[in-house]
């Protein structure tokens, strides 16, 4: 009697589309998210993100009808992040059908944010998303903000224990130095991040081959959000799922 | 028709779809009178226990679940809608629930909470038929560990062992999510529907 280790697929939302390309065939429409999250569900994933992108109060409510759709038609829990400011904002995803709502920059620009979120529905939905990279703080690591285009100066395993003093229940590790590598996760961050913290990782970011989820979960990981490996097909969850349990790790059939 | 009884916050509308697969007609309701007409119950809860608690007795929820009880009809409670089905709950604070099943609902002595995402139950009710190998997806920090003699419980273990499922007469309750836990969740629900 285990708890499985997540797999997470990564969707990319701009104002209703999935963006970031996704390769699929036998897909009537490749860019509907809605599309895409049952594909994924039948696959296997055991918990889907959506990651609004979208600049325009038009998109927002978008992605609230996408959100809906989703939830009606995927009965695996579903992560909402992206431009949330206020517990407001967070009603209206629960409400629409997600269960969890990721937060970043708004938490760094307010921090309070978080203690509000979680007063009002509790630890479990709230996903701190840290964009951290390698940086002269204490921790060696920092936290980012803009897809790691601008230094915040916050430490970021410091920033990672206030949050969870405050009430976030998961955090959701992407690493800047990693992303787009496809070299591996970030091992040393995981490991930095696991030694300090007691709540489940989310581990993000450079994911290239079935091997590298295994090494993450050794480093002590919970789950592993990846993006591109999966929409374009580089292998599919099934395959990432069987290594990982050939390798011993407990996973969802 | 099965009612939901809506008395907080949080994702109902899985809810609400996944019992509508079973082909009943589903009704989210925060009203007892209207609660009541239903020919089955679900009790859902999400968030902290007191915080639960508040919202349900703001809504005369407490009188909406002993109707439920009461008409012998059956319920379905699901997380925190499970937890206030025991005696108290030790969530920021100790808070009392609906005191159906004796026993207070503390905090799960593992090195990582909350305890998220899809694990193994030791099935013990029918209610399980045909799913008692899968996983489900579970989502909280707090559970309740004791036996409970009068009734049939479903163990999981995470750090330490506690309910995962109890049922007795009329009310089944899970602490994991069927309406999250795909096609496994699916089928327990259809198993369930089976009864109204």
């Amino acid at each position: 009697m285990t708890l499985a280790k997540r797999i997470i697929p990564c969707l990319d939302v701009d104002n209703g589309r999935v963006v970031k390309g996704v390769n699929f065939t036998n897909l009537v429409d490749a860019g509907d998210p809605v599309e895409l999250a049952k594909r994924y569900g039948e696959e296997g994933a055991d918990e889907l993100t959506f990651l609004d992108i979208s600049a325009s109060v038009d998109g927002r409510a978008t992605t609230l009808d996408i959100v809906s759709r989703t939830a009606e038609q995927v009965f695996i829990p579903l992560t909402v992040g992206g431009g949330i400011r206020t517990v407001e904002d967070v009603n209206q995803l629960l409400r629409a059908g997600a269960d969890k709502v990721s937060i970043n920059t708004a938490a760094i620009k307010r921090p309070d944010l978080i203690n509000e979120i979680a007063d009002r529905f509790g630890n479990q939905v709230l996903v701190l998303s840290v964009d951290a990279r390698r940086a002269q703080t204490k921790s060696g690591f920092e936290v980012t903000t803009h897809g790691g285009r601008e230094s915040t100066r916050l430490d970021a395993l410091e920033w990672m224990q206030d949050a969870v003093t405050r009430g976030v229940g998961e955090i959701l590790l992407n690493s800047m130095d990693a992303d787009g590598t496809k070299s591996g996760y970030d091992i040393q961050m995981i490991k930095a991040t696991r030694a300090l913290l007691s709540v489940p990782i989310i581990a993000s970011g450079g994911a290239g081959k079935v091997s590298d989820f295994a090494d993450a979960l050794e480093a002590g990981a919970d789950a592993l959000l990846a993006a591109s490996v999966f929409h374009f097909g580089t292998f599919k969850i099934s395959e990432v799922k069987s290594y990982l349990s050939r390798a011993g790790y407990s996973v969802r059939d | 028709m099965i009612a939901i009884l809506d008395y907080g916050s949080g994702n109902l509308r899985s809810a609400q779809r996944a019992f509508a697969l079973t082909g009943h007609d589903v009704l989210l309701t925060s009203k007892r009178s209207e609660f009541l007409k239903a020919d089955a119950f679900v009790v859902p809860g999400v968030g902290a226990y007191g915080a639960c608690m508040k919202q349900l007795e703001e809504i005369d929820g407490r009188g909406a679940v002993s109707d439920a009880v009461n008409s012998g009809k059956p319920i379905f409670g699901i997380c925190v809608g499970m937890q206030i089905l025991f005696t108290s709950g030790s969530e920021k604070g100790k808070h009392l629930g609906l005191g159906y099943f004796p026993g207070d609902v503390s905090l799960i002595n593992a090195p990582v909470l909350p305890h998220i995402g899809w694990n193994d139950v030791n099935a013990t009710s029918p209610i399980f038929h045909g799913v008692e190998s899968e996983k489900f997806y579970f989502v909280h920090s707090y559970a309740a560990k004791n036996d409970v003699e009068s009734a049939q419980v479903s163990w999981t273990t995470y750090g330490e062992r506690f309910v995962a499922a109890i049922s007795k007469e009329n009310i089944f309750a899970t602490q994991f999510h069927p309406e999250k836990s795909g096609d496994a969740g699916a089928k327990l629900i259809e198993n369930w529907a089976k009864l109204i």
